[in-house]
């Protein structure tokens, strides 16, 4: 059995306006050594599933109407707060965009590390400091011991995220899940963090969840990969299939959105726009929720009235869709590698 | 503290100069410096032989109406409080160009050339998403007929299918109008889908410039061919080559 499987997750939000179904039954695995890449656009549900598993989402107006959190054969959605805090940071951490607002600006990075370590652990206040700086070293912090006694504020974006890594890892989680790990960094700090969760995630045989709207973060870091749109799962495979064969019109579309960077025509390179936005998740229509932006789609189609299920077109390969490339014979949009 | 220190370069009439560099490298600071949105300390910015750093009052403000910026952030550099077709009308009432009648015109035709529905003039920028208010942002920076505009970072806050419709709509732009972009991005990908030329920035100085094709498939300079190989692109198989190169560069950077 995987480590973590998440079943039918629902997770809404009650607004005045009225129910957003955020998260609207979504189902994975992961298992240790396993990094399950999580890829979609700004309010596909990507962090809020994340949330949902960490039991991080804010209630209310949020709650898990559906759906079940099994972590190692627990059932996290239905733990009380306290149970929860004993897992959290301990089992499973998480790491997010920006550490910024995650770390505490009043409080050192030693401090800040010790704490996570004597909340969890039957340790010393000397066997946690040394561990705090063995952490600090880990994630390659230089001086460490320097580096314990020093405000989040007095470190650089890349060394921050460092920091917020070692206190994530500091004792020794069995998950990881980062929600955009890298998108407030520059290109060459976010490979060498990329770079760091790798390693120590070898090193330490961690599950990890990465969560990105990048499909190039994607591509260096993820073993398998769930592309969300509105809620929902419109594609799952494992990463190189994925690539090789997208196969909803969505995958497809992100794909040939991409400027290119090793493409000879640079300049005159067209990118595929997709028409439109994502729907309301209000009430979202019972149809298929990319139908409205989907180049095959037409009227006359079931996926116009119904919702496609999520089926498996080739052995570990899941698509959400009427119209996979694969079944249109002839009519393959051409994605440039 | 130099923030820009020494830069040298020039665009050429209709062509698009890429300027890429890390948070900090003195892109931003560069177009501003070229608008006189910022006065440098020293140097000298021509504009078609013109020297701009010695303009003032009239005169500048009579350039300012052939050189046009577009910001990063569509949410914070649009006035909240003023409707889309004011917004996109300032630029013409500030610089008195039009009767009330010419400029409603005017208006209209700008937010249909952006592809922007021209009968929501009188609606807020709030009621709109990213990539809607850029394109509201692009029909103010249009609005007196520019020869130049400089598009700082003007994807980087939108979604991916959304920055490939801003991206396409600025190079129809581009064509229609004959414009000239300095066009400034972190994105080494974005940008070489923009640009003819390319101008790398590290601490404050140009390090690289060139054909883009040449300075993306020979980089000549070290920080060049770092920044261009930590970029990750959408390949898995590609990626595990590019990781191994990169981790034998970023080895000689911190050796040498």
């Amino acid at each position: 059995m995987a480590a973590l499987e998440v079943r039918d997750l629902q997770t809404h939000f009650f607004t005045r306006e009225g129910v957003v179904r955020a998260v609207d039954g979504v189902s994975f695995s992961v298992d240790r050594g396993q990094t399950l890449g999580i890829v979609g656009e700004s309010g596909c549900g990507k962090s809020v599933t994340a949330l949902s598993i960490m039991g991080l989402i804010p209630k209310p107006p949020a709650k898990i109407v559906g759906g079940e959190v099994q972590w190692e054969g627990r059932e996290l959605t239905t733990l009380s707060e306290r149970q929860l805090e004993d897992v959290r940071g301990h089992e499973i951490a998480m790491i997010f965009q920006d550490p910024m607002t995650s770390l505490n600006p009043t409080l050192t990075i030693g401090t800040q590390i010790k704490e996570t370590l004597r909340r969890h652990l039957d340790i010393s206040k000397d066997a946690a400091r040394k561990r705090a700086i063995e952490l600090l070293d880990e994630v390659g912090i230089p001086k460490p011991e320097s580096r314990l006694d020093d405000y989040p504020h007095r470190l650089s974006g890349g060394m921050r995220q460092r920091a917020m890594i070692a206190i994530a890892i500091s004792c020794n989680p069995e998950l990881l899940i980062a929600d955009e790990p890298t998108t407030a960094l520059d290109v060459t700090v976010q490979a060498q963090v990329l770079d760091l969760l790798e390693e120590l995630q070898a090193s330490h045989e961690m599950a990890m969840i990465l969560i990105t709207h990048d499909m190039g973060v994607i591509a260096e870091s993820a073993d398998d990969v769930v592309v969300m749109y509105a809620g929902q799962i419109v594609e799952q495979a494992p990463v190189q299939e994925l690539f090789d064969h997208p196969e909803h019109p969505y995958t497809e579309a992100l794909l040939g959105a991409l400027p290119q960077i090793d493409d000879a025509s640079g300049r005159n390179q067209r990118l595929t726009a997709i028409r439109g936005r994502p729907p309301d998740l209000i009430d979202p229509p019972k149809a298929c929720r990319f139908a409205a932006r989907c180049p095959h789609a037409s009227s006359g189609d079931s996926c116009a009235t119904h919702m496609p299920e999520l089926r498996e077109i080739r052995p570990g390969h899941f698509v959400r869709s009427q119209h996979p490339a694969s079944e249109r014979a002839g009519k393959r949009v051409e994605v440039t590698a | 503290m130099h923030a820009v220190d020494g830069v040298s370069f020039d665009i050429l009439n209709g062509e698009t100069l890429g300027l890429v560099g890390e948070s900090g490298s003195g892109k931003s600071t560069t177009g501003y410096c070229i608008l006189q949105l910022m006065r440098p300390n020293s140097g000298s910015v021509r504009f078609e032989g013109v020297e701009l750093t010695e303009l003032k009052g009239e005169s500048l403000r009579r350039m300012r109406r052939r050189m046009q910026i577009v910001f990063q952030d569509p949410y914070s550099s649009l006035d909240p409080r003023m409707t889309v077709g004011n917004i996109v009308a300032e630029p013409l009432i500030v610089h008195s160009v039009s009767n009330r009648k010419e400029r409603r015109a005017r208006v209209r035709e700008l937010l249909d050339t952006v592809g922007f529905d021209p009968s929501f003039t009188n609606r807020y920028p709030h009621e709109f998403s990213g990539g809607q208010r850029q394109r509201i942002g692009i029909a103010r920076a249009l609005a007196l007929s520019p020869d130049l505009i400089v598009c700082d970072e003007p994807v980087s806050a939108l979604d991916v299918s959304i920055q490939a419709q801003i991206l396409n709509l600025l190079k129809d732009l581009q064509d229609q109008f004959g414009l000239t972009y300095l066009f400034i991005a972190h994105d080494l990908s974005v940008v070489r889908t923009m640009s003819d030329r390319i101008a790398v920035m590290n601490d404050g100085k140009i390090v690289e410039i060139g054909d883009a094709q040449y300075v993306y498939s020979h980089p000549r300079e070290e920080y060049t061919r770092a920044l261009l190989k930590a970029v990750p692109i959408p390949d898995p198989r590609k990626m595990k080559e590019r990781k191994q190169e990169r981790r034998q560069l970023q080895k000689s950077l911190a050796d040498g």
